[in-house]
């Protein structure tokens, strides 16, 4: 029996294995999108579409999967691996998935090439469309977005499932015999995500040291989000995270959960990047609260220079006012920090935009993944779960934020609003309480008793700042409201306490507790008279529907 | 020759009935299509593209890929809408089972048919259940996506044995071994049929049966 592949059939299983492999790394990145595939049959061949099947090519995939080759084909122990990880918002990773592409040495010397082996390839890229909706990380993937993102890497050699924790399962995906050996494809994925709460995060340079971080993100395909390799901070990231473009020096956590914050931070994440004039101007804020600012932006606590940078010039994100931030004394940082220290990793951008090596470099034991599953996703609630454990006070600024963040007209007594809950233009002179005049930073700095160092004064701020409140569980400082050209040391009625008094209408009867007193049984028991009320008067509501429609 | 035989069984609600059936028979459907063949001369032929497409459940946690042929995808609905209206008219049980049978046609000579030659044949077991809470229904979406997925990957394991496979066709002999009916792909002969369990444990269909056998006895 002639066991030499004949050199055309050898040519034609090269390149049959080198497309396969290429098609392979498509159909697996693309799967892991986020989105819907929907490819076109045709009934007449076109010349490009390789084993029958219409799998699209994204070019940026199939450029990494060539480098990533180098040429070579998967042969006995040089196998082509496709890694599939996760990576939140707060830089955290976890390998999710391997997909390898391996050949052995048992050969089917008899099998024809360009029939059997092409047929069965096309039968087994099938069954790999079917496998990838299959594996958990399909599930994230559809689901990726704010608060984390599915990134793939291409290696050639051994396959390396260290990754994946304790416990992974392989899923099979088939096999096709050919003269020069049998490929394998399969999927070694990660089973217990619950892990990764407590991952010891430790990573090694793949073999290769090729290191691809695509953005895989929406929209694909109609522009074109797929970041190249070797991101760094401050290119051009397109369309997709623009805040994440400067992400090396802010907020970082500014994606890590609901649309409001993630709007405000990304708002805020733009004025600080506008020149120091806007601020310097409007509040006299010494150039080095800025170059603090950069200095904090480094740790974790990025998003605080945020709000430094944004000074009380745009008071439209009170969230970041937090107050007491006025820029005039950055070195108030107030937050409800609960560690001191700044954490040693620098911050990394949303969303794995950076090179992996830089993810070497990401925080830190005890991090906590608050995507691990879709379900924990929700927005407020990711972040309450993301600041557990984390040492980062940032997060709990960030949910005391959330918790309190209330209108301007919200029925509270007004001594517990503070100035970061008010969501209203010019915040920072909203009225507080009188007994804070002598607290205004505006009118005397703080004594540095209250804020040795500016980290450790933000960082241990519970109450020390915002003690003049009188507010205990407040947080946030209380700043006198100094009308500009008004004096308040005359008359009792000025403009100060004209606005204060009349800046918010009175408290709605129903929504005050001392007002009647109506317990919730008289309530109810109430209604029956109101609906008889209502009904009488129903033609007059449909009158009213129809004018409104 | 001998027809390959595999049985899955899935335990749904009754809503989530042709979701699951679809997702098990458009998967077996994907591996077993191929793109329009065109012959030319001298027997050789070319073959069209398959393009897929992503399905995502309404009532189950699963996302399955199905060949993108409109044509196959009503066709397979159609089977699936009359099972399921089969079920749920029949008994309070709700057990039956739908199947996808591949054959082979072979020419007879007059008076004689064609016979069909079945040589792979998937049958879906279903057993209907009916769960009270909203809680409930939330977990069986879920338990049934995790299912589906080991079903996937036991038809695909299937698939990946490489077993018997009709051979390539002349261009005489491909509407003995291909449905060329469908104009952007072409799947394997495949019919699909479908009985219901009725409470007694008895098939439909072999009741009728012997109703009529005792009929003719008589």
């Amino acid at each position: 029996m002639d066991t030499d592949l004949s050199s055309q059939d050898r040519k034609d299983l090269d390149k049959f294995i080198k497309f396969f492999a290429l098609k392979t790394v498509q159909v697996i990145v693309q799967a892991r999108l986020g989105e819907k595939i929907c490819t076109r049959s045709s009934s007449s061949p076109t010349g490009s579409d390789w084993f029958n099947l219409a799998i699209k090519d994204i070019p940026e995939v199939t450029h990494e999967a060539k480098k990533a080759l180098a040429g070579q084909l998967p042969a006995v122990g040089r196998s082509m691996c496709v890694e599939i990880s996760l990576k939140t918002s707060e830089g955290d990773s976890m390998e999710l998935e391997i997909w390898c592409l391996e050949m052995n040495e048992k050969c089917d010397k008899e099998i024809k090439v360009s029939y059997t082996v092409y047929n069965r390839l096309s039968l087994l890229l099938k069954s790999l469309l079917a496998i990838t909706r299959v594996t958990p990380a399909y599930r994230l993937s559809r689901k990726q977005g704010h608060e984390y993102v599915i990134l793939y890497r291409i290696y050639f050699g051994e396959v390396q499932l260290s990754g994946l924790g304790e416990g992974f399962q392989t899923v099979r995906v088939g096999t096709v015999g050919t003269p020069v050996g049998t490929i394998t494809l399969s999927c070694a994925y990660r089973i217990n995500l619950a892990f990764m709460s407590t991952r010891q995060f430790e990573r090694t340079p793949p073999i290769m040291g090729i290191i691809i971080d695509h953005f895989v993100d929406r929209p694909y395909p109609s522009s074109s989000p797929m970041h190249p390799c070797n991101y760094r901070a401050g290119e051009d990231n397109g369309a997709v995270y623009p805040s994440v473009e400067d992400s090396q020096e802010v907020c970082t956590t500014s994606f890590s959960t609901s649309p409001p914050s993630q709007c405000v931070f990304t708002v805020t994440k733009a004025h600080f990047q506008t020149p120091p004039p806007v601020v310097t101007d409007t509040l006299k804020v010494p150039v080095m609260g800025l170059a603090f600012s950069h200095q904090l932006s480094s740790s974790r606590l990025s998003y605080q220079p945020a709000a430094l940078g944004v000074g009380s010039a745009d008071m439209g994100y009170p969230v970041i006012f937090a107050g007491g931030l006025n820029a005039a004394h950055p070195h108030q940082l107030i937050g409800p920090g609960k560690e001191g220290g700044v954490p040693p990793a620098p911050s990394q951008p949303a969303h794995g935009t950076q090179a992996d090596q830089e993810r070497m470099c990401t925080p830190l034991d005890g991090v906590h993944y608050s995507a691990a599953t879709p379900s924990s996703s929700e927005d407020t609630e990711t972040v309450s779960n993301s600041s557990e454990g984390k040492c980062g006070s940032p997060h709990d600024l960030l949910e005391t934020i959330f918790i309190r963040k209330v209108g301007a007209f919200v029925n509270k007594p007004i001594n517990q609003v503070t100035m970061a809950n008010l969501d209203i233009p010019f915040a920072m002179f909203a009225p507080k309480n009188v007994e804070l005049e002598d607290n205004d930073p505006m009118v005397n700095p703080p004594d540095s008793p209250e804020a040795e160092s500016p980290l450790q004064g933000s960082l241990h701020s519970e109450g020390s700042s915002g003690s003049s409140t009188g507010n205990t569980h407040d947080d946030f400082v209380m700043i006198d409201f100094k009308p500009a050209f008004s004096k308040d040391d005359i008359l009792p009625m000025d403009l100060g306490t004209f606005y204060r008094e009349f800046q918010n209408p009175p408290q709605l009867s129903s929504l005050s507790i001392d007002i009647g007193a109506q317990s919730m049984a008289e309530d109810l028991d109430s209604l029956p008279e109101k609906l008889a009320v209502h009904e009488k008067n129903v033609k007059e509501f449909d009158a009213f529907v129809e004018t409104l429609q | 020759m001998n027809c390959r035989a595999e049985v899955l069984e899935v335990s749904v609600e009754g809503r989530q009935v042709e979701e699951a059936a679809l997702a098990v028979l458009h998967t077996v459907l994907l591996h077993r299509s191929t793109g329009k063949f065109h012959y030319k001369k001298e027997g050789t032929y070319s073959i069209g593209t398959v393009g897929t497409q992503d399905v995502d459940c309404d009532f189950i946690d699963f996302a399955y890929v199905r060949v993108s042929s409109e044509e196959l995808d009503r066709a397979l609905r159609k089977a699936v809408g009359e099972f399921k209206d089969a079920l749920r008219s029949s008994g309070s049980d709700g057990m039956g089972q739908i199947s996808l049978e591949f054959y082979q046609k072979k020419k007879s000579r007059w008076p004689f048919s064609d016979e069909c030659i079945p040589w792979e044949l998937w049958t879906i077991k279903v057993n209907v259940v009916n769960l009270a809470t909203e809680q409930e229904r939330q977990i069986c979406r879920e338990k049934v996506g995790e299912k589906l997925c080991e079903k996937i990957i036991n038809i695909v394991e299937v698939m990946n044995r490489h077993e018997y496979l009709p051979k390539m066709p002349t261009q005489s002999e491909v509407d003995n071994v291909f449905d060329t009916s469908l104009k952007d792909v072409q799947p394997y002969l495949y019919k699909i049929s479908y009985q219901i369990t009725d409470s007694l444990g008895t098939s439909v269909t072999t009741t009728m049966r012997r109703l009529i056998k005792d009929t003719l006895a008589l």
